[in-house]
Formats: structure tokens, sequence, C-alpha cells
């Protein structure tokens, strides 16, 4: 009955042509340009170019978004491949570059072809792919996905309450037609109550008296063995650091930024020019779009973004000139691992002498968005790992003597941290 | 029936008064004025807050804070933006620098932990600079004290460094007599800077100043060889030390003379120096020496002449007999005898420089630079400022306004100078009063250069930036030259014009040099003998010789603000917190300032909480008086002569509780510092805070083990130090045999084990090691009062004993004869007697800290387990565990144990330097600053040999002897301390523990002590 309205034949002629035309065109197009690969241009780059220039934001060396359109090809090819060499013989485009960039000199890459400078210019010529669109905001499930949960709910005590009501009318309604009838309802002998049968029995008074005293006084005991204990502690620190991102996903090595826990009692909070050794170059995160991206759901890259521009600030680094301005400003991190002051812990004696991984006491760091106090840190977690764990003797001549010595005498094969007197209060407590 | 009586309660009440009916009613007759104090009814009704309200508001918020109180505060972190290269935190840095504040001169090793110093340690590539004295140790809190000056300012306002320049500029350019008034830098780029400033302006001249100098001595070295210096001496290499009045082991000629002194005192293949001490106060030096003569200063002037071959008239025979003696024992010795002296004269002087001229002892080509003050030129400037000819005075490193005898007449001087600039490190008596105060950095902020000794320069470098407003000295000459310089670039200019490797000098300290030696030549000086300095004594006609001195904590005042110095034990009179007229016990009684001892009914000389009571006097010099003077009662104090310490006194910019003792530097008249006065006794008793109150052994020769050198070098070691014997079954053991042990004996042969030794002989009582354990250890400063309660912190103490009788052997003899209760040989009065020391005693030094005994009494007392013992040997003690029963305390055989009354951080009673942010700074963060409640004592510096074990672990490598040290054995420079691990067979602590003159303390106490002490052994014939 209902009729569909057919295209007019020309129009579909056109359209066919049009596409026709156009597939032509652009592949005509490409013919000019010598057929580059940004695809191997892009693993080119990384590997030569990265460390010293970004496509959309000068780092080291200027952005070289488009940088095909502003010089002459073969200009590039002579530059990429030996810069200073054109720069010393005279080329007054060179000179100039060189000026502008404040004389910082590049490196020569004469093993790249010109193919391949062609692959890397292909693959900076790319356009900048548009910023993925943002949610207004978080959604609301309640408003989004049909009827609320609430409500649900609602309906569903409300239906309860009704058969309650009903059950209970029900019920007198059969107490009367029974009563009017004359049925007489059996009435239950009245028993003793539990209560009283409990009161009159002294020795389960007594016995329940000791349990329930026992038991508080076990769970007072726990609860107070909690107070200063602060495993879990997980606070808010000034600058969001991704110890997932650093220590997981790019392995980064611990003592890379904690370096004094080789040497010192304290592991260190890395000072800022720590960071800067690698975030000089890294200014924003991968995003979700790229394969090494380290976004996840909970936090977008723009979030983890301004996290690295309040490092900047509190180091004083002006990204757009690559410089420090040397307004600094230190960084109030809370501190997460406090031990009380009357004890003494070394980091070196357990990282660099007894070779301990970093995560037995921090536990897998390497997996934390947000770091927080893994171990409980209460003198018996010490002991207790005093107790079982031997001693690293290999390869150290202190120990040699000692603990062919203390083996002997406890008649061991391996001597435990307790046996060299990891027990003793002194050890710990001066 | 019931009675009729009518009861009542008044008049009123009987006759029916209305009031009364009234009252019946109502119980206040007037309206209460609630409104008053419930404020005006209005607001009081329209407030919502109801009773209930506000109980529950007091309920809740008492809950809230208490469960807000379990949760642990936020603790922030705050790392470096960039962190220095040479900064671990965590870790320490150690740098050479040298302290030269016009008195004490040292070159030291400076601990920094996080950029902050901490401690003093002595540099041991330094020769001639090596050895800080407990000031010296202290001073690193000087730096952290908020009293410094903290900027610039210019009639009390603070201005900025600008505004300093030009004024001094343009009162340098005017013409007027300028004069630079300076302590002793002893330093060749500060002496060429001066030079280039004089040069610059020539109406400038320099003049030196010591507030306690050596005015005789350097006026006799000027006048033998052209220039002023002091002779340096090698007490290592004297056999026989005879010494008149000089107090070598203080602050004679500079100080700094404990370190070979003590090791000579140490017997090797039989032999030990020979010490003759004549003298009139009883100093350090007297106290170590084998044969003591109190002589007072007049005839300590016989006394040398005597000794250099003069006639002896005038003495008395037993002094004659002992001058004798010594002369003897001085000529057979040769070029290994010396004599020194502190006679206060040039000819004196004179006589021993010649004496001794020529010999190993003595060292005339490369003198001491430390003292250059000339009384002379001080006193002329005095005059000039008086006569309004001085336009400006540029003052550095001194004091006068406090120091000078006529400190009157300087401070009326100054009023008449223009332009008076006090460059000093706070507001002091002088600075107050001048025009403006350029304030300077501490030593350990500042570059610089210092030559102690010709021919060894010591290099200063900065160990912290500076924390105060604040600018050199030196760099103050520069800029008002005008000279666009940094005083580090002209340091560094003039070092390596004189061929030294900047840099590496700068890393070691000290480096070698000859370029800045002055040739020493014939007398080429304007000085005659003595003038315009003549002596005041006259000799013993009725009044009293006084001796003024510098005592071991004080020095000559510069560092009054310290608390650590002010709480620091007097060697000899264990006295804190003052100074004192020392008097023989004979005068006192003459002169009615003898108190008895405690007694019903009398003033006592002990409070009923032990606090030792002294008398007051006034002390008359030429018509100036100081008045209230407490006087303290000194065993040995040489008949008819006082004592009194200079530094003391001080008001301007010196914290109140540090405002201790009186000013003496008024008496040093002429700058003599002995003088005759008059004493005159006033009322009042003065407390002194002392923290010995027993001054004898009593016979107990088995604390101090003395022998002679004579008894040591002929019989057998059981004789002179046998161990004591206890019955078992009627058979006699020795008390280290394990046959008569409580305690099975732990195997202590695996791992380290730590001993200390203490070697009497070598141990002068200087006092360094408190010093540095207050340091390292971080004990807290009690004040005063509760010194004197006996409640003084201190790890470390060192006991000083007096013999009863003249020599401790005779004491022992005598309670070994007592026989019975009463009678001749008593020992009701025995003991009685053996309390009071002899007018001349013999002196013993013992340094005691915990004995670490390996049966350890307070261990096994302890009911919470906080003190335990570890395999390493140390004693160990457990704060947190610590409930305060003080059940160790009393246990312990040694009184070692310090229980912490108050909390003395942060508390404003105790105002010492751990109230502050900025005196807290010198805290050392491996060591627990311990809290109110709980018992605390010397850990035998765990952390530190734990800090050696686990360098060694790293490093993985075996321990070197000599690694292991304490803070004390550290700071000791005589070798009376050593420090090490007896396990290690090969090491110096094995071999001294198997030594001869190994004892342990109440040995027959059976507590195996960890710590162990070397018998003393004097070098004296038997007479």
């Amino acid at each position: 009955m209902i009729q569909v309205k057919r295209q007019n034949s020309f129009s579909r002629i056109l359209t066919l042509a049009a596409v026709v035309l156009l597939t032509l065109s652009s592949s005509l197009f490409a013919q000019d340009a010598p057929a580059a690969d940004a695809k191997a241009g892009e693993a080119l780059f990384k590997a030569n170019c990265a460390a010293c220039h970004k496509l959309y934001k000068p780092m080291t060396g200027p952005l070289l978004h488009q940088v095909s359109e502003k010089y002459d090809r073969e200009w590039l090819y002579k530059w990429i491949k030996n810069s200073q060499g054109l720069i010393k013989s005279g080329d007054p485009l060179a000179v100039k570059v060189y000026e502008e960039n404040g004389n910082k000199v590049m490196n020569s890459f004469p093993a790249l072809s010109n193919a391949d400078i062609d692959n890397i210019l292909a693959y900076t010529d790319t356009p900048k792919p548009a910023p993925p669109v943002l949610d207004d905001g978080p959604v609301d499930v309640n408003q989004g996905g049909g009827v609320s949960n609430n409500l649900i709910l609602a309906i569903l005590g409300f239906v309860l309450l009704l058969l309650v009501a009903v059950l209970f009318l029900v019920n007198n309604t059969l107490n009367k037609f029974a009563s009017a009838q004359g049925i007489e309802m059996p009435v239950e002998e009245k028993r003793k109550p539990i209560w009283k049968a409990f009161v009159e029995n002294q020795f389960l008074v007594l016995v329940s008296v000791i349990f329930l005293l026992l038991g508080s006084a076990y769970f007072a005991y726990g609860w107070m063995s909690q107070v200063g204990v602060d495993q879990g502690y997980m606070p808010v620190q000034p600058i969001h650091y991704s110890h997932r991102i650093h220590a997981g996903e790019n392995a980064i090595e611990c003592k890379y930024c904690h370096s004094s826990a080789r040497v010192s009692k304290h592991s260190g909070i890395p000072s800022l020019n720590v960071c800067m050794n690698c975030h000089k170059s890294i200014a924003e995160v991968a995003g979700p779009e790229s394969e090494f991206s380290s976004v996840t759901e909970d936090y977008s890259k723009e979030f983890y973004d301004k996290e690295i521009q309040k490092l900047y600030k509190a180091v004083g680094w002006d990204e757009a000139t690559q410089s420090y301005t040397g307004e600094t400003q230190a960084v109030e991190w809370v501190r997460i691992h406090n031990l009380p002051d009357f004890a003494y812990f070394n980091h070196s004696q357990h990282v660099s002498v007894a070779g301990i991984e970093c995560q037995k006491c921090h536990g897998p760091v390497e997996e934390m968005e947000v770091m927080y106090q893994y171990a409980p840190l209460t003198m018996g977690w010490c002991i207790n790992c005093h107790r079982e764990t031997n001693v690293k003797i290999e390869g150290n001549a202190y120990y040699e003597e000692i603990h062919e010595q203390l083996a002997k005498k406890y008649g061991v094969e391996k001597v435990t941290a307790a046996q060299m007197g990891g027990l003793e209060c002194g050890k710990c407590h001066y | 029936m019931s009675s009729n009586k009518k009861y009542w309660k008044s008049v009123d009440e009987l006759h029916g008064d209305a009031s009364i009916e009234a009252l019946r009613q109502n119980e206040f007759v007037q309206e209460i004025p609630t409104d008053e104090f419930l404020g005006d009814k209005e607001t009081l009704e329209s407030t919502e807050t109801t009773r209930r309200d506000f109980l529950k508001y007091v309920g809740f918020s008492t809950a809230a804070a208490s469960l807000a109180a379990c949760e642990g505060p936020v603790v922030k972190s705050v790392p470096y933006v960039v962190q220095p290269e040479q900064i671990i935190p965590g870790v320490a840095d150690y740098y050479a620098t040298t302290i030269a504040d016009g008195f004490d001169f040292a070159s030291v090793l400076v601990k920094t932990r996080e950029g902050r110093p901490i401690k003093i340690e002595n540099n041991d590539l330094a020769k001639a600079g090596f050895g800080a004295n407990a000031r010296v140790h202290a001073s690193v809190l000087g730096m952290y004290d908020t009293k410094r000056a903290q900027f610039p300012t210019a009639g009390g306002e603070e201005v900025s460094w600008t505004d300093i320049d030009k004024g001094v500029v343009a009162a340098l350019e005017n013409g007027k007599k300028a004069v630079l008034l300076t302590q002793t830098f002893a330093s060749p780029s500060t002496d060429k800077l001066i030079g280039e400033f004089i040069a610059k302006y020539p109406n400038v001249s320099h003049v030196a100043y010591d507030a306690a100098g050596e005015q005789f001595a350097l006026d006799a070295f000027e006048i033998k060889y052209g220039f002023r210096a002091l002779p340096d001496y090698d007490f290592g290499a004297a056999e026989v030390i005879v010494s008149v009045g000089a107090d070598f082991l203080g602050d004679w000629n500079g100080g700094g003379y404990d370190s070979a002194y003590g090791k000579s005192r140490i017997p090797k293949n039989g032999k030990m120096s020979k010490h003759f001490q004549f003298e009139a106060n009883m100093s350090l030096s007297g106290a170590n020496a084998d044969v003591r003569v109190p002589a007072t200063p007049s005839q300590q002037k016989l006394i040398v002449q005597a000794l250099a071959g003069g006639s002896a008239s005038g003495l008395s025979e037993g002094v004659k007999a002992k001058v004798a003696q010594a002369r003897k024992a001085l000529l057979a010795a040769g070029s290994k005898g010396l004599l020194v002296t502190g006679v206060q004269d040039v000819s004196t002087q004179r006589i021993a420089l010649d004496f001794n001229e020529g010999k190993v002892v003595m060292d005339t080509a490369k003198p001491k630079l430390t003292r250059s003050g000339d009384a002379r030129k001080v006193m002329q400037l005095v005059k000039e400022m008086n006569a309004g000819q001085v336009g400006t005075l540029i003052m550095a490193g001194v004091n006068p306004a406090y120091s000078l005898p006529n400190a009157d007449e300087f401070v009326a001087g100054l009023a008449k100078v223009d332009v008076s600039v006090a460059c000093s490190l706070r507001a002091d008596e002088t600075a107050a009063l001048s025009t403006h105060i350029a304030p300077v950095p501490h030593y350990l902020e500042s570059w610089g250069d210092v030559q102690i000794k010709m021919g060894e320069v010591s290099l200063q470098q900065p160990t912290i930036k500076e924390i105060f407003n604040t600018r050199q000295f030196q760099q103050s000459l520069l800029n008002w030259m005008g000279v666009d310089k940094t005083y580090y670039s002209y340091l560094k200019e003039t070092m390596s014009s004189a061929g030294i490797a900047f840099n590496k000098s700068v890393q070691a300290g000290v480096v070698e040099t000859s370029a800045f030696a002055k040739a020493v030549t014939a007398s080429n000086t304007s000085i005659a003998s003595d003038a315009g300095l003549a002596s005041t004594l006259q000799g013993s006609n009725g009044g009293f010789e006084l001796t003024l001195y510098t005592k071991t904590s004080m020095g000559d005042g510069t560092q009054a603000n310290n608390p650590w110095l002010q709480e620091m034990p007097d060697p000899l009179t264990r006295c804190t917190w003052d100074n004192y007229l020392t008097m023989s016990e004979a005068d006192a009684k003459e002169l009615g300032l003898w108190f008895d001892r405690s007694s019903f009914f009398t003033e006592a000389r002990h409070d009923a909480n032990g606090g030792l009571n002294g008398h007051y006097a006034n002390v008359t010099v030429n018509g100036v008086t100081i008045e209230k003077v407490p006087v303290m009662i000194q065993p040995g104090q040489a008949k008819g002569s006082v004592g009194l310490a200079v530094g003391y006194g001080r008001k301007e910019s010196i914290q109140e509780e540090m405002q201790t003792g009186v000013n003496a530097f008024p008496l040093m008249q002429n700058f003599q510092t002995t003088q005759s006065v008059t004493i005159e006794k006033v009322g009042g008793v003065h407390e002194f805070a002392s923290v010995q109150q027993h001054n004898t052994l009593m016979g107990r020769g088995d604390i101090v083990k003395e022998t002679t050198l004579e008894i040591f070098n002929t019989k057998d070691k059981h004789f002179w130090n046998a161990v004591p014997e206890v019955s078992k079954a009627h058979v006699e053991y020795e008390v280290t045999s394990p046959e008569v042990d409580l305690w099975e004996e732990f195997d202590r042969s695996v791992g380290h084990h730590f001993n200390l030794a203490i070697d009497l002989n070598a141990c002068t009582g200087c006092g360094a090691c408190v010093i540095a354990c207050h340091a390292e250890n971080n004990v807290p400063v009690v004040g005063k009062s509760e010194i004197r309660r006996s409640r003084d912190m201190h790890w470390l103490r060192i006991d000083r004993y007096y013999s009863s009788e003249d020599t401790f052997a005779q004491d022992d003899t005598k309670k070994e004869e007592f026989d019975g209760l009463g009678g001749d040989k008593g020992s009701l009065g025995g003991f009685g007697e053996l309390e009071d020391p002899a007018a001349n005693p013999q002196v013993a030094f013992q340094p005691i800290m915990c004995q670490h005994c390996n049966h350890a009494p307070c261990e096994t007392v302890c009911p919470v387990a906080a003190t335990s013992h570890g395999r390493q040997g140390q004693n160990h003690m457990a704060y947190n565990r610590c409930v305060g029963t003080r059940y160790c305390a009393n246990n312990c055989p040694y009184k070692v144990r310090r229980f912490n009354w108050f909390l003395y951080n942060g508390n404003d009673e105790f105002d010492y330097y751990m109230n502050n942010d900025l005196g807290r700074m010198v805290i050392n963060p491996d060591v627990t600053v311990r809290s109110r409640g709980v018992m605390e004592k010397c850990s035998m510096c765990i952390q530190m040999t734990q800090k050696t074990i686990l360098d060694a672990k790293r490093e993985g490598r075996k321990v070197k002897d000599g690694e292991f040290a304490t803070a004390c054995s550290n700071a000791c420079t005589t070798g009376a301390l050593a420090f090490g691990d007896i396990n290690d067979k090969s090491s110096e602590i094995a071999e001294l523990k198997e030594d001869d003159r190994m004892y342990h303390l109440l040995e027959h106490v059976g507590t195996k002590p960890n710590v162990f002490y070397q018998t003393m052994v004097r070098n004296t014939e038997e007479v």
C-alpha cells in the first residue's frame, strides 16, 4: 500500500560519477609526492628524533609538525643528514634556523636515506588528532536507565506491607468466624521463659559471664592494638603521582627515584630535579588512542596532564621557552609511612645489604594508582620478618666469620636475622 | 509538757526585728546580682543555648577531641627542589674548618646532617690546631642562638648594609683618627687586608686586644725575638715539667697542650713524665701533677727565680725543699726539662724563656700566634677616646665594655666617638653602646684562614648558609675600601699567591706553609720591661692575693649564652651555672666564711636536699669592689690566696637564665691576673648547683686505684692491682672467677664485643668528652635549680676525688688501720675525718658513664624489660618501653642512670635550646629525644657502632681496628678514652684489656662491666 518513491536514475549516476572522480583525483594527487609511509616514519621519528623534538610542541628542538611545508625538501635532506656541515658551508637559511633555535647543535643523521626522511616527514605532516570529545559530566544512572532502583524498592516495600495487612485481616476474620461458631482455640500451656531458666542455672551464668568478659577483653585488646596503626593510610597528595604508571607501566626502577635507599636510612622522596630528568620531555601522558596509553576510566589524560603542569609550576619550568624560571615552590608531600621517632629503621641495611625487594614491605607499588601504607609497620611485623628471614651472607666478607660461628652455635645452616641479633632492643631503639 | 523556753539566735531575733522575718522568708535579703555575671537578661533569654545544650556541646567536643587524638597527625615531607649533589638525606657530611673566636683556636671537623652542622670533631690532620676543648665542642650550639644580632642596626634601628657602609665610609673619609680594635685573628689574609685598609685610609690604626690575654709572656717574647707571639712547648717530649702558676691544661698560652701531656703521662717501659706544679688556685694542671705545692703568686715569683738558680730566700722551708727537688729533676732531665710559668711580670717570663732556650721542649722558631693583644695600646686608645681624638672606632670580635678592667672609662670614651661600629656576633655590652652594629656570622658560617702556629695554616669554610643577615668583618673591610670583591675570592688569592692549593687545603682543613712566617730576629722592639704595667702585688701584707682565671667551661665569657657550657660542671669544684671565690678552708674559717657540716642548729653547708651552700664576700682591689661574690671552699688553695673566674656576669643579649655569676674583669687591673685584694664577709647564703657532694674517696681504694711509679715498676700487679677475692666454702676465689658467679655466663666470643678503656693517668679532667656526649646524644640542659636537686642529666660525668690525707694511699692505710668504734683509731670518728679533704690533697679524675655490665643489676630489676643486654656488650635502654619505676637507677652501683623528670624540649620552664626551632637544629637525628618519665643513660653510642657495622656490611668487608668509636673516645685527645671490639684480638682495646693496670670499677660487686679503667700511676718517690 505504501509506495516507495524510486530515486531518479539520473541523480544516481551523478553520485556515482562524483565518487569515481573523487577517488581518481585523490590517487592522482598522491602520485606527486614520493610515496611515503607515515607508519614507518613514526618508528624512525621515535628512534631518532623524539629525544629532542615533538610534533605539536617545542622541546629541546622546535616542533616539527608540517615542517615539510616550511622548508624545501632537498634542503631538509641536507639539514637532517649534517646540519653543522650545512651551517659551516654558510647556507643562510641554515644559519638562520640555527640562530633562531638558540644555537643548539642538532645531531647529524647521515645514516638516514632520503626515503627514510620522506617517511619521517610524512609522519610529521599527519594532522593533530582532535581531542576526544568529553562527556558533559558524570552520567546519572537513575535518569537514563529507565525505572530507578529506588522506585522498584519502594513498590516492593509497599506490596509487602499490603501483604502483611491482608494476612492480619485474614487472621482476624478467621478468629471472628471461629468464635462466632464456638470453636475453641487450643490454649498453649505457659512454659517457663528461657531467660528465667538461664538465670536459675548459676553454672551457665558463670560460664557466660567469663566468656563475655574474655570476649570483650579480646576485642578491646584487638581494638586498642590498632591505635596508631595506619595500615592502608592513603592520603591525598598535592600532586597526583601514579606509581602505577611510573613503576608499573614504565617499569622505572624504584631506586632510580628513591636513590638514597641504597646508602641512607631514609629512602628519600626524590627532589624535583629527578622528576625533570624525564619530564623535561614528557609534558603529557599518552592519550587513550595511543598503544602506550596510561589513561584509565577514573583518571583521564587531561587529569594527568594537569598534574604534570603542577610539577612544572613547582620546579619553575617554562614549557614555552623550555627553560627554568627560577621560581620554585617546594612540594609538601604527605608522609605515608610514619615510624615513631623512637624506632630506628635503616633502608640501606635492608635494601643494599639484605637485598630485600621494596615490595616486601611496601606492597605492589607498581599497581598502586595512589600510594598507600601496605604493611602495618608494627613491631610484631618487624620481628616476625626478622625471625623468618635468613641473613644474606653471600659475597659479603663482613658476615663470613660471624655467620660460621653463629651457625655452629645454633646448629643451623642458615642464620636468621633474629639469631644475628636482630631482636635486640637496642638495635632499633636508641 | 514541753518547755516554753524560747531559743534565740540574736538579740534582733529576740526583739522581733523586721529584717529577721525577711531573712526567714528569703535567705538573701537583697536580690542576688545574677545579671551581673550572666550578662544582661535580654541576651540571656534570647540565646538558644540552654544549659542542657551547653552540656551536650561539652560532651560532644570532648568526645570528638579524644576520638581525633586517636588519629595520627598528618606529617609533611618536603624534599629539595634541586638536591645538592653531596647531600644525601640521612647521611652525615664532614667539613674541615677552624674556630678562631679570639680565645679558642682549633682545627676541627664539622659533622653536618641535611645541611645543619650538629657536632664538632677533632681534625686528625691538624698538628698545632689539634684538640678541641669543651668550649669548642659546645660552639656549634652557639650558632643556633636566637640572641645573636640578626641584622645591621644604626642607632638601634634596623638598617640596610648600604646604610652602614655609607655611614662608615663617610666617617673614615673625614680624616679624623680611626681605630680598628680587634680580637687576635692570627689570620694571614686578615692581616694583609688590614694592612691594605690602613694603606687606603692612613688615618686608621690597628689595635689588637685579648680579653684574657698573655700580656707578659707576649712582652717577654717580643723583647727577646722582636714580635708578639707565644713560644710553643712540647709537653709530650718533656721528661720533667715544672709549672709555676701556669695552668697549661687550662687556657695558659692559648691552651691545647692536653694531648701531648696526656700521652707523656702513660707509663711506657717503666717511664713517664714527672710533673711539679707550684700554684695558688687548684687548677687542672695542679690536679694532674705528681707533686703539687700551693704557693701564692708573690711566692711563685721567688720560686721561678730559685728554680732558675737564684736564691730561694723568702720561701718557707717546705716549699724550699720542693723547689730544690724540682730543680734537681729539671737539671737532670737536661734538654727535656721544661719550666713554664704564668707569673704576671715580664722579668719572670724572661727567666723561664731563657731557661728553656735551646731545649727540644720549647719551639720559638715556630711560635703560637693565638694571642697578640697589647694592653698598653688599648689603654692609650681609651685615653684618646676620652680626649675626643678618635672619630671612628671599628671593633671586631671584642667586647671591651664588658671585659676591660676600666670598662667605665671605655664606655665614657665611646660616647665621645662619632661613629662606632661593632662587628660582633651579638648585641653585647659594647655593641649596645655603639652607633652601628654590623653583625658578623658565626665561624661555622664564615670563610677564613688561621695561622695558629707559625708554619701551619688552618682554613675556615662555611658549613651552612648564613642564618641571619650578617656579613663577615673582612667583607666589611673590603666594602669600606671600595673593593668590589668577596672575601672568599680575596682569601683564595692570598692562598694561591702563597703557592697553596686552595681546594685541597680547604678539604683537609690545614696546610703547612712557610709563606706567612715572620723572621725571628734579635730584639727590635720599643717595649721596655713592664712599661706602664707594673705589678700591683705587694706580697703578703695581711691582704689576700687573688688569681683571676678562666674556667674550663666558660673561658673568657665569649660563649656565655651557651647552656651546655653553663651546665658543664667545673672539673674541680664540680659546680655549674656560677663563678665564685675559691678560698682555702683555713682562711675561710678565719674570715667566718666557713659553714660547718650539717648540724641541727646552725646554718649548714648542705641543704636538706643536698644542695651546697656558701657565704658571700665583697672583693676589693684598689678601691674597685665586686659585691656579693659567693665563696667556695677549695682544698689545695694556697693559704692567703683566693681565686675568681672571669667570663661570668654578662647581661647584654644574654638570656636571663644564662646571666650567671659576677663579672670579675674590673679586678684585672693593669691587665694583671694576680692582684692584692681585701675580702669582707657580707650576709646571705648562696645556693650553689654542684653535681658532686662527696669530696673524698674515704679510703675506698678500689674505686680509684692508684700506685706510684716505683711500685708499679718493681712489684707484681697482684700487689698494686689485686682482684678482690670472696670466700666460697672457705676457699678464696677471685671475684672474676666463674666459681663465684651468680649468673650463668653468656658466650660473648661471637661477633663484636665492645669495651671502653679509661686511662686514669691520661685523663686530665678537661671535660671535652662531657660536651661531646651532650651534642651526640641530645642530652637536655636542666637548669640551675634542677641541678641543685641532683637532677643533672649528664650521661657522662667526670668524678673528682680529693684525698683526705696527703695521698690516697694514706687514706687507704688509715682506713685499714681502723680499730674498734671509738678511740684514736676508731672508725666512728675516723670516717668522719676521712670525709674532709686535706689542705693540699691529691686529686683524681674518673670519667664515669654507664659501665655496660655483662651482669647488669639494672636489667634484672626492670619490671617491664625496658633495659636489656645486647650480644655486643651494650646495655640497651628502650625508652618507649620504660614506665619510669626507677628500680634500675636504685640498683645501679655506679649511679649512672638519669631519670628524665620533665619534658625538657618545648617546655617554657626549661627555656634553653630545645625550646625553639633554631636551637633544635643542633639535635642529632639519629638519637631519640627522650620525653618525660623515662630513664636514660649512656648507650655506648650504639648509633655510632651500628653505623660503623652497617658501613662495613654495605662495603662487604670486615670492620677495621680503630673504626669503632664513641663520642667521648673521639673527643678525647689525650688517649684516656679508647674504644673498640675486644673480640678483635689484634685491636688496641684487646691489648689494653690484658694490660696489668686494667681493673673494673667496684669489681667485688661482680657486675663484670664492659668499661674498664687503667690504674693511676703517680711519678712520686715515697717519702
